[in-house]
């Protein structure tokens, strides 16, 4: 493997460096002379990330190929900065066994655009009915950490009960998808004025709110760690800092659309807006955007949720839920949190790379940018804007909300494990990344 | 105007236009040669892909009486992709010529959808879409209380100062939105009244006075009393105890009919469910616009038809 030399590189919390790549390593910081033969990144103005960690994507594979692929999602993934991504359990077959997980990771290993950590269901075939075979899924060569029916709700409490203490037997957490089952039939938008005016179902804060409650409440009793998946709500904020400062071990996740837009877009009734748990009000932007400043909220997590064209070019309440948003996530946190003054770029470092790496106990990822350290990186170009577009999107699914929107930021490289995945702003081909493609 | 998706934007002249268009239509009831030529040459197409035979039948009378070439289109429940199946068939229609698409859907917003996602060009008519909107038959109510409040002389008129009541399920209905705007954009003054579980949340936002007792709002004197269905779905879903509570507190039964004043009108959009949210005593009354409202129907939607697809070729002329 050649060295890289990444050059004059802003360094978290310092100055420009220059770093070298060697054998999958960070080999050495500072200020470097090119050696022949090197691959040499000028990184002059970009900003030097630790490779960004996803821990919740849906990859679609296998049984949904029509939207997403391991390949097309890693890349999707590469080409937003990440390195790690954590692959949503709701695939046909259900990844409630240790064969489909171990399929899964092996898809990502062999691609090599990023790491795939599987995210194994909590119930069979996420019926919500009997827990899944989580030890063997904990053992098997995935080494699944976490576990969640994401998409659906673990609504059963005893059940509930029973899968954070049996997934705390194995050192793995339960990321809950918070989402009353009865309170949301039928569900459709936010619910509150504009839904009574649209005629579309509402989907009220307190279905969210409710299981957040049980559950915070549920791991103290049992002594469990609990991750809630995209909290959508203000009142689901106050419950979880309300839990933390009772000492509860709990972690919250907020997506990046959930950071910047609002059911107001639902007044076309374009499907593209259409997302699980809905686009909130204007208030829940501003309290979850507090509670990422603050650490209420842990990390940033995309939802990516590829679905073909057919899928949302129809009427509202026939489309399906869900956005693309490994692509857009840097973009859209710089926008919402940093470039309001909100957060600094190390804030990114540890709620896109370091704590999304320990909530998923994904080691050699998150770390400083170290001798020594596994060579994951991110190198981002903050000064930049763009008009968004489906072009700047690289899986296979454009269901992206943010078209026409002003963005800041772009990736200009990624190195997973030592191997150059993005370059000058795009994916480095398959071939020249050394594997094959076998998707 | 191009299409009419709802009538949260029509503004109080645009909606008296079409009031007293649907009143010129009417004329042309009493005359031998029932048929005007307004749209000879124009394709309406209605796309139903709801049930509902009174609207289709209001629809496609209204374009033959303009000399319309009238094709129904029935593509209820199509199994496969419904989402796909609107874009498919809206897209195969218009290659077929239609200049105007009347479209029923059971999705809210399905109109708005073909009227803007690029699809086709075609004028769109929203013909009741999911639990959205319903405008022409708003605009029938209208019609039907001008001209029985005003006679001979409504045209010109709006229904300013007007008490209308509307009781029911508006949390569901389609109607009852599309009144709601279209009346007070008429300056009349709308009262609702339903059980909680049947108001539609952000109620407290919209321009009408909610009462919880029938009785209450009975007693402000209303011009209009204004009867919404009860769909089977809702009696087992927990909105009610029971049909028989609902009769008794919500339904405008014959002892609350004899309470009204002489000159308050009883209208429903029909299909009425006798006995649970209206009694035959106040149906058949002579306060009952019922078969007025069906009769109006047709005047007013050959009223919208004639300003959105006639509108546009005397442009060219």
């Amino acid at each position: 493997m050649t060295s890289i030399l990444v050059r004059a590189a802003s360094m978290l919390g310092g100055g420009r460096e220059d770093l070298r790549i060697r054998d999958g390593e960070i080999a050495s910081r500072g200020s470097l002379t090119p050696e022949r033969g090197e691959t040499v990144i000028d990184a002059d103005g970009l900003v030097a990330l630790p490779g960004l960690v996803d821990l919740h994507t849906h990859l679609r594979e296998p049984g949904f190929e029509a939207s997403e692929t391991v390949l097309t999602g890693t890349r999707a993934a590469a080409s937003g900065g990440f390195t790690a991504v954590h692959a949503m359990a709701n695939t046909s077959p259900v990844a409630d066994t240790a064969g489909v997980v171990e399929q899964v990771a092996r898809l990502g290993e062999e691609h090599g655009y990023a790491t795939v950590r599987p995210i194994g269901a909590v119930t069979v075939g996420l019926a919500g009915e009997r827990l899944a075979e989580i030890g063997a899924m904990a053992r098997s060569r995935a080494a699944v950490r976490v576990f969640s029916d994401d998409g659906l709700c673990v609504a059963d409490p005893l059940l509930m009960r029973r899968a954070l203490e049996y997934v705390a037997t194995f050192g793995g957490v339960i990321a809950q998808h918070a989402q009353e089952p009865r309170l949301t039939e039928g569900a459709q938008m936010n619910e509150g004025a504009l839904s009574g005016e649209l005629g579309l179902a509402g989907w009220p804060a307190v279905a969210e709110e409710a299981i957040v409650a049980r559950d915070v409440l549920l791991a103290e009793h049992v002594g469990a760690r609990l991750h809630i998946c995209h909290v959508s709500t203000a009142g689901s904020v106050d419950i979880v800092r309300w839990a933390k400062a009772r000492g509860i071990a709990v972690t919250a996740e907020v997506t990046p659309h959930h950071l910047l837009l609002t059911e107001e877009l639902a007044r076309g009734y374009d499907a593209r807006f259409k997302v699980n748990p809905p686009l909130r009000r204007d208030e829940d932007v501003h309290a979850l955007r507090a509670a990422l400043a603050d650490g209420t909220i842990d990390i940033v997590a995309t939802d990516h949720a590829p679905h073909p064209s057919e899928a949302k070019e129809c009427a509202w309440a026939e489309a399906a839920f869900g956005m693309v948003g490994l692509e857009s996530a840097l973009s859209v946190v710089q926008h919402t949190m940093i470039d309001s003054g909100m957060i600094e770029w190390a804030d990114i470092a540890r709620v896109l790379s370091q704590a999304p790496a320990s909530i998923g106990q994904l080691e050699g990822y998150g770390a400083p940018l170290a001798i020594g350290a596994p060579a994951h990186l991110t190198l981002v170009d903050p000064a930049v804007t763009r008009t968004w577009s489906t072009t700047d999107l690289r899986g296979r699914s454009s269901n992206t909300p943010y078209t026409g929107r002003e963005l800041p930021g772009r990736v200009m490289a990624t190195i997973h494990a030592g191997t150059i995945t993005v370059s000058e702003g795009d994916l480095v081909d398959p071939a020249v990344l050394g594997m094959t493609e076998r998707g | 105007m191009k299409h009419l998706l709802s009538t949260r934007d029509l503004d109080r002249e645009t909606a008296v236009r079409i009031l007293d268009i649907a009143e010129e239509m009417s004329r042309t009831a009493a005359r031998a040669v029932r048929k005007l030529p307004t749209l000879r040459g124009k394709t309406v197409v209605n796309l139903f892909f709801e049930d509902s035979t009174r609207t289709r039948l209001s629809f496609e009378s209204a374009a033959k009486r303009l000399s319309a070439d009238v094709i129904t289109f029935s593509a209820k429940g199509s199994s496969v992709s419904k989402g796909e199946s609107l874009k498919d068939t809206a897209q195969t229609l218009e290659a077929m010529g239609a200049d105007a698409i009347v479209v029923r859907h059971g999705v809210s917003g399905a109109a708005e959808l073909l009227a803007h996602a690029g699809w086709i060009d075609a004028t769109i008519v929203n013909a009741g879409d999911g639990t959205h909107e319903h405008p022409t038959q708003a605009l029938l109510d209208a019609y039907t209380i001008r001209s029985r409040r005003f006679g001979d002389d409504a045209r010109g008129r709006d229904l300013a100062g007007l008490r209308i009541v509307i009781v029911g399920d508006i949390l569901h209905s389609r109607v009852a939105r599309s009144n709601v705007w279209l009346l007070t954009a008429l300056g009349a003054h709308v009262h609702l009244v339903a059980p909680r579980t049947l108001l539609p949340s952000g109620i407290a936002t919209w321009p009408v006075i909610v009462h919880e007792s029938l009785d209450d709002a009975l007693a402000t004197a209303p011009d209009a009393v204004m009867m919404l269905r009860i769909q089977s779905e809702r009696m087992h879903d927990a909105y009610f105890p029971s049909e028989r509570e609902y009769a008794r507190e919500w339904g405008l039964t014959a002892e609350r009919a004899t309470r009204l004043g002489p000159d308050t009108m009883v209208m429903h959009p029909g299909p009425m469910n006798r006995g649970l949210e209206i009694s035959s005593v106040a149906a058949d009354s002579p306060a009952s616009t019922v078969l007025d409202q069906v009769s109006n129907g047709v005047f007013v939607r050959m009223a919208v038809l004639y300003l959105l697809v006639a509108g546009e070729s005397q442009e060219e002329s």
